[in-house]
């Protein structure tokens, strides 16, 4: 399989800003160190805790903030190191899809303008070949053309993500970053979704970077998923084995937290202790504070991610030793 | 709800939000009377009358006449004509530079605590004050009164805008309008600041009111246009003495200023809710 995207030692820190005189200011390290891959036509499964650094990675992927370090390679190319004009050329390629359906689509503008807005930008068309061109991509997410003359508020949450769609779809990429693109949706409504981005992957040949915290949508679209923790990438793997016997501590916490699919199934389930906010043992493992199988060494060293004999990667010191206990099974 | 011209479904939404209708039928007849004061004052504003002096409003002169003789309504019509001058001419100024300055403190965080705190240094000089200053110093003339009212109106526009502009880039279409690779002046002009159109909107009716108001006060002080030519201030400043024996000298023009700022008041408020596409029905 190619590669289309690689991410190496990717890491960004928010510096906050202090006041003119006083100075001063903390920094949050949102993303640290994380390397990924992302195969051509797979998604990628990106899930996490709110505060992980999943949603700031979806963001330093496009470039769309810029990375403290690290590079980003689409299709080859260093994005990091790209020219002004490399870059918008490149942003024909790559496009996202935001978690609020509200926030995402311009109030003062119609549908025909916010789609026909990516053709403006590059200079694409006359202005009755872009009207076209959006009412074909209105098609494509299954809106009717009709739409084009109406503005957002005039529609439901479950339209206006398919609008959004269909806006990260006017340039015709190859990689859509979909930011939690169903969380702020019904059920019903996330289903509809999650099968039009399935429909549309299949007709367009696309690659997604699936960021979300709902896991059970995770599994159903991801071919691969990687776990993130506190800015650093805990587990990664083919998505049935990683739901089938979650190797990492923290990813069995994630899916010991699912809601069982029948009453009796359901186990007593004890979260971890703590929470994310927990003060963290510097040095060592991000997760060690709340871990219940931690060891000494855990809260000296930091793990690395490693590779388990099913190509599986993890990090964490007793998953590669295989001295945890089975998943399921109380320490 | 597709209809056949925008621009005439603009003017009709217009026409049928009441604010709008009548804040711009009053703007509209002030404006008439203004305009046309050339053609229909009935005298020559600047003419004295001796015999004529003191007359209370009648038929021969409608708004009475001043303690010159000269005719309060030609006068009032003449001297509207200068106030709306004036506050045009600071909604315009204050309008471009306000919103510039407001859209790069609020768009450039870097640029941000340092124009602000600018802002905020003219902001704590009280405006007439200022405006007297400006105008002491620059020597009393419409052009003048016009740059200090905007001198002093420009720091609370920008301050507004700078607000609007934080909140409105914060918006994921404007991250969205990033990912699509749109540059820095598309993305503050089409997506930024059409959706601080409306608190800015309502400023500037009201800066073009304060503005009317402060060219009273200027006037009135003595240091507005200089007489004769007569201004709505300066009417009401020279009637200040009669005010017991002929309350219309200030009556008359007063009522002027209040109908010109409700009407703005009005218009401006029609405005900001028929531009916003989501107060459609």
């Amino acid at each position: 399989m190619s590669r289309l995207v690689e991410i190496e030692g990717l890491t960004k820190i928010f510096e906050r800003r202090g006041s003119l005189f006083f100075g001063g200011g903390r920094a949050t390290r949102a993303v640290d160190g994380v390397d990924l891959t992302i195969a051509k036509g797979e998604t990628l499964g990106l899930v996490g805790e709110s505060g992980s650094g999943k949603s700031t990675t979806g963001r330093l992927v496009l470039r769309l903030i810029e990375p403290t370090a690290g590079t980003i390679r689409f299709e080859g190319e260093d994005i990091g190191r790209m020219s002004r004009a490399a870059l918008r050329a490149a942003r024909q390629r790559m496009q996202i899809v935001f978690q609020d359906p509200y926030g995402s689509l311009n109030p003062r503008m119609t549908v025909a303008d916010i789609l026909a807005e990516a053709l403006t930008i590059h200079g694409e068309g006359s202005p009755a070949e872009r009207k076209r061109r959006a009412a074909e991509t209105l098609d494509l997410v299954r809106l009717p053309a009709s739409a084009l003359d109406r503005y957002p508020h005039e529609f439901s949450g479950g339209q206006r993500q398919r609008i959004g769609i269909a806006r990260a779809l006017m340039l015709r990429p190859s990689f859509i970053v979909c930011d939690e693109v169903v969380s702020a949706l019904d059920v019903s409504v996330q289903a509809q979704i999650i099968n039009l981005l399935q429909d549309l992957q299949r007709e367009l040949g696309l690659t997604y970077l699936f960021i979300s915290h709902n896991l059970a949508v995770v599994r159903h679209v991801s071919t691969r998923i990687a776990v993130m923790y506190f800015g650093r990438i805990v587990e990664i793997g083919a998505a049935d084995a990683l739901f089938a016997a979650p190797a990492h501590p923290y990813t069995r916490d994630l899916l010991a937290a699912l809601p069982a699919e029948h009453p009796d199934m359901r186990g007593a389930h004890r979260p971890p202790p703590g929470d994310s906010f927990a003060p963290r043992t510097e040095g060592g493992c991000r997760f060690a504070a709340r871990c219940r199988y931690a060891e000494p060494r855990c809260g000296a060293i930091e793990p690395k991610l490693e590779t388990l004999p099913d190509g599986r990667e993890v990090a964490c010191f007793r998953a590669i030793d295989n001295s945890l206990p089975a998943a399921g099974e109380r320490a | 709800m597709t209809s056949a011209s925008p621009v005439r479904d603009l003017g009709l939404r217009l026409l049928r939000n009441r604010s709008f209708a009548v804040g711009g039928g009053l703007i509209f007849a002030v404006l008439l009377i203004a305009l046309t004061a050339d053609w229909l004052a009935p005298f020559d504003p600047l003419r004295n009358a001796f015999r004529m002096r003191l007359q209370p409003p009648g038929a021969a002169h409608w708004f009475g006449t001043d303690h010159y003789g000269r005719d309060i309504l030609s006068r009032v019509m003449y001297g509207t004509r200068i106030s709306l001058l004036i506050g045009g001419l600071v909604v315009v100024v204050t309008g471009a530079l306000g919103t510039v300055i407001g859209a790069v403190a609020g768009f450039y965080s870097r640029l941000d605590a340092p124009i602000m705190r600018l802002m905020d240094a003219t902001m704590a000089f009280p405006s007439i004050v200022l405006a007297m200053i400006v105008s002491a110093v620059l020597g009393a003339s419409v052009v003048n009164v016009v740059v200090a009212l905007s001198i002093a109106t420009i720091p609370h526009t920008a301050r507004i805008v700078r607000a609007s502009v934080l909140v409105a880039r914060e918006h994921d279409y404007v991250e969205a309008a990033r990912a699509l690779g749109a540059g820095d002046l598309r993305i503050l002009f089409r997506h930024v600041l059409i959706n601080c159109l409306g608190p800015l909107i309502v400023r500037l009716t009201y800066v073009f009111a304060i503005a009317i108001l402060a060219e009273a006060t200027l006037s009135f002080v003595g240091a507005g246009p200089p007489p004769p030519a007569p201004s709505l201030g300066s009417i009401i400043a020279q009637g200040r003495d009669f005010m017991r024996e002929a309350a219309w000298i200030t009556i008359f023009p007063g009522l002027t200023i209040l109908v010109c700022v409700l009407g703005l008041n009005l218009l401006g408020d029609g405005l900001r809710d028929v531009l916003d596409p989501r107060s459609r029905s």
